[in-house]
């Protein structure tokens, strides 16, 4: 029984991290309406960062995450540039195609470069006890570390002018562009956060776990689940919603072979779509 | 006799407002129908729950007799109504005559491909657009793309048409021009329940009036009773840009 | 917003014709003779001079064509993206090669059955994930494939991860291995151009027009009547069967089946950039896009550097064609002459 209470608790714990990702993927979608493809090449991105920064030039690990959020932004707003500002006015499709094809070329030049073999980055932590259970050091730190960046992300979005100016263009882009709101910069700078967010998530999560450049798929799928159990478009869901995959997560470890976890994840993912397409809170709330 | 269209006590809520309240309205064969009020009374909202897009919370809606509350949008449209949108919703990559031959093809009478050249082409010629049937619908004018929009709800061969503010955004030639389109459409016996804002058009064209206000009725008759209503002119008096409505058009 | 975009449709190539078209009768129709002419030279030009060679090459773009043009169903008119459009493939493969190796089966009716099958199970499936819209819709379908994928592999009177062998028995029937190989191929000729047909049949259709209407603006095409979540269903049911087939007769050819290359979601991938090459939403596009693919494919595999880059060669394609040419070729093609509007689908 101790056991799986842990489990529980490390599965909130990595939920928070799953909570910070998906909320990259909301965000671009709350405010273009753009489902970004990429998301999984940009967690990879975070991943390799760390082991970079933290292992060839000897950065300390936590070091890594603020720089990982600079890179992040800079390659979001690059990809913005390059693969969705042209389709943005078009139907999803292209933008769907668009990111899509972008992060085939992403993860095809990152196998070519890093092979598709597993790269870890140690993070020596003491693990926490409390109360008779020990709890990963790492979970802990990465859970604050997230929670501390969401708080952040809610500070820049609702009490910075560029925060009101992303929820004015998300709201509606026109009224926004005639009250004098330049919305394509104000569009590359949210993109470039919500990428931001994945990347550094991908940081977050090299610390607790062995990764390698194909790894960007299973936490995309993850983030899909978290987005919708939130509610698209819905930052403080997806915080909520993650957490609620970690202790799903937590749950069902204990009982369940690994690999099964993306096909659960998967059905998860269609089911949540077909009965609640506004996210479980939204039906809550009505 | 019964109602072409029968709507008793319907009612629309969205998180937070009470979008429609118990309303109900009956549009005989053959006869125009307003419904005006001011922005935000509820009006797109009817429309919607009339022709499937949501469901109403409590009500129904009848259709020669017919219960058609909830049902989805493509099987009323089977039943004969067809609608004409405020926002405007071209096929854009398909031509004029591409357009209506769906309207013609899904509508009423479902009828095959063959046999839509002629309702079609009798569409376009009631609205004026027989010269632009080979024109991408992305690309005609916003007055076109109005009249397309009614072309192909014709197609359908209808009994009942909704139409939202089709004169919205037109120059007064246009106006006058659809005004004299609607007059033909009624004549062949197509009955109208209309959304406008544009008051003489309204008045002039109307048999019967419903005035909405906050999403109930606020008064219903003919368009000089409802004129001189003055709840409908307190209503409209309380708008924000008078001008919405001129209060000496309603005389 | 130029001619073949609109707002919220699909960027196709070509859906401007005069109705006049429609009510030709199919025999009529030089496109229609363009098709058999098509299938004709693919039958006769191997066969006259017994190429082999040329055989084999022509026969993996016939693989290709038959898979792009059943895609264009659903991708094309519909404007729904199947990422997950192998699983078709695959699918029909196993049950062919299962129903002849173990059941015994004649390949053609092994390979209708596989192909009948699929249909029906994508009908089903179709009717539940159609409920999702956009991209939601597309990562679906990756799903399906790999749920798929994951299934054979587990599933024993399959082969499991190991497949399944086809015993060199199975090809006395048809006259031994080397006539085998060609009767194959003239089959494998023989769906292409019902594919070809089938996909220009549907767009000149009151169902294709329904298909159009729901890539153009979904919900506008509900209010006008479309019957919306049974035509997508339909849609992507009628786009599965001829997948189906010609993947039982692949990997009936090929001899053996294994999860990995029947599921192959590059190949999937790959069908749709064939797809958007050639010009999202025509017949031609189809077929040009997936035989042109298939040869510059044929060209850079042979180069050791480049088929380390398979991936990110059809990556950038596909993001140049979305960005820059999203008419593809035959957009360029209607652009430059308009005239083969009217000649070509």
């Amino acid at each position: 029984m101790i056991g799986v209470v842990a489990s529980i608790i490390d599965g909130v714990l990595v939920g928070a991290v799953y909570g910070l990702a998906a909320m990259g993927l909301t965000l671009i979608w709350g405010v273009m309406n753009v489902i970004n493809l990429t998301h999984g090449a940009m967690i990879v991105l975070g991943m390799f960062a760390l082991y970079f920064l933290a292992s060839a030039l000897g950065l300390p690990p936590y070091g890594a995450v603020p720089v990982t959020i600079v890179i992040g932004f800079v390659v979001g707003v690059l990809v913005y540039w390059i693969a969705v500002h042209r389709v943005i006015g078009r139907a999803h499709l292209m933008s769907l195609l668009s990111t899509f094809a972008m992060n085939m070329v992403l993860i095809g030049l990152g196998t070519a470069l890093f092979s598709t073999s597993p790269y870890n980055v140690p993070v020596p932590l003491p693990g926490i006890t409390w109360r008779g259970y020990t709890f990963t050091g790492t979970h802990v730190v990465a859970a604050v570390l997230a929670l501390l960046i969401a708080g952040l992300l809610y500070l820049l979005l609702y009490r910075t002018r560029i925060g009101k100016a992303i929820r004015a263009v998300a709201d509606n882009r026109e009224a926004a562009e005639l009250n004098g709101i330049p919305t394509t910069q104000v569009l590359s700078f949210a993109f470039g956060l919500g990428v931001a967010l994945a990347s550094v998530s991908g940081t977050l999560i090299a610390t607790l776990f062995p990764f390698t450049v194909l790894s960007g798929g299973a936490y995309e799928l993850k983030s899909f689940v978290v987005t919708v159990l939130g509610g698209l478009g819905n930052p403080a869901g997806a915080l909520m919603g993650g957490v609620a995959l970690g202790l799903i997560e937590g749950v069902a470890t204990p009982f369940m072979p690994v690999s099964w976890t993306p096909i659960i994840e998967f059905v998860l993912f269609v089911a949540v779509l077909i009965l609640f397409p506004r996210g479980i809170f939204a039906f809550a709330r009505s | 006799m019964t109602a072409l269209l029968e709507v008793t006590g319907i009612s629309k809520r969205f998180v937070g407002l009470q979008a429609v309240h118990d309303l109900s309205l009956a549009v005989h064969d053959g006869e125009i129908l307003g419904l005006i009020g001011p922005n935000g009374a509820g009006k797109s909202t009817v429309f919607n729950l009339i022709n499937g897009v949501y469901p109403p919370d409590r009500g129904r809606i009848a259709f020669k007799g017919e219960d058609i509350t909830g049902k989805p949008p493509y099987r009323i449209a089977r039943y004969g109504l067809a609608r004409a949108h405020q926002i405007v919703q071209p096929l854009a990559g398909m031509t004029v005559l591409e357009n209506c031959t769906v309207g013609a093809c899904f509508g009423r009478e479902n009828l095959p491909l063959g046999r839509a050249q002629h309702v079609v082409r009798e569409a376009a010629e009631i609205v004026g657009l027989t010269d632009r049937l080979d024109h991408p619908a992305g690309q005609l004018t916003t007055g076109g793309k109005k009249r397309l929009e009614l072309a192909r709800a014709l197609s359908a061969r209808p009994e009942l048409l909704l139409l939202d503010e089709v004169l919205a955004g037109l120059n007064p030639t246009e106006i006058e021009r659809m005004i004299t389109v609607i007059r033909r459409i009624r004549d062949r016996g197509i009955a109208i329940l209309m959304i406008e804002h544009v008051m003489r058009a309204v008045m002039s064209l109307s048999d019967r009036i419903v005035v909405l206000n906050l999403g109930s009725k606020l008064a219903e008759g003919t368009p000089r009773l409802v004129a001189n209503n003055p709840e409908v002119i307190a209503a409209y008096l309380g708008e924000p840009d008078p001008t919405a409505a001129s209060v000496d058009v309603l005389r | 917003m130029t001619a073949q975009e609109g707002s919220q449709g699909v960027a196709k190539a070509a859906t401007q014709r005069s109705d006049e078209d429609r009510s030709v009768p199919l025999w009529r129709r030089p496109f229609t003779w363009l098709i058999v002419l098509v299938g004709l030279a693919f039958a006769l030009l191997p066969a006259w001079g017994d190429n082999v060679q040329l055989r084999e090459s022509l026969l993996l773009a016939a693989v290709y064509i038959t898979l792009a043009s059943s895609l264009n169903i659903i991708l094309g008119y519909t404007g729904y993206v199947n990422f997950g459009n192998i699983v078709f493939f695959g699918l029909g493969g196993y049950i062919c090669l299962y129903l002849v190796s173990e059941w015994l089966w004649p390949l053609a009716a092994a390979a209708l059955i596989a192909g009948i099958s699929v249909s029906l199970l994508a009908l089903i499936f179709g009717l539940g994930i159609l409920r999702l819209r956009g991209a939601f819709f597309a990562l679906a379908t990756i799903g399906v494939n790999e749920a798929v994928k994951a299934f054979v592999s587990n599933f024993e009177p399959w082969g499991g991860a190991t497949g399944i062998y086809l015993s060199l028995e199975v090809y006395e029937p048809l006259g031994g291995p080397r006539q085998a190989l060609w009767t194959v191929y003239f089959l494998i000729v023989a769906v292409m151009t019902a594919s070809l047909f089938l996909s220009y049949l549907i767009k000149t259709s009151k169902f294709g027009l329904g298909l159009l209407a729901i890539g153009e603006n979904e919900d506008a095409a509900a209010v006008l009547g479309v019957h919306t979540p049974l035509y997508k269903a339909l849609a992507y049911s009628v786009s599965a069967f001829l997948p189906a087939i010609v993947g039982g007769l692949f990997f009936f050819k090929t001899g053996i089946i294994e999860p990995g290359g029947a599921f192959d979601l590059t190949r999937s991938i790959e069908t749709i950039v064939m797809v958007m090459l050639g010009g999202l939403g025509t017949v031609t596009g189809a077929a040009l896009g997936a035989f042109l693919y298939e040869e510059l494919r044929g060209v850079l595999l042979t180069t050791e550097a480049f088929s380390h880059f398979q991936l990110v060669i059809a990556g950038l394609l596909l993001l140049v064609i979305v960005l820059f040419a999203p008419g593809g070729l035959m957009g360029f093609i209607y652009r430059r002459w308009p005239r083969m509007r009217r000649l070509l689908e």
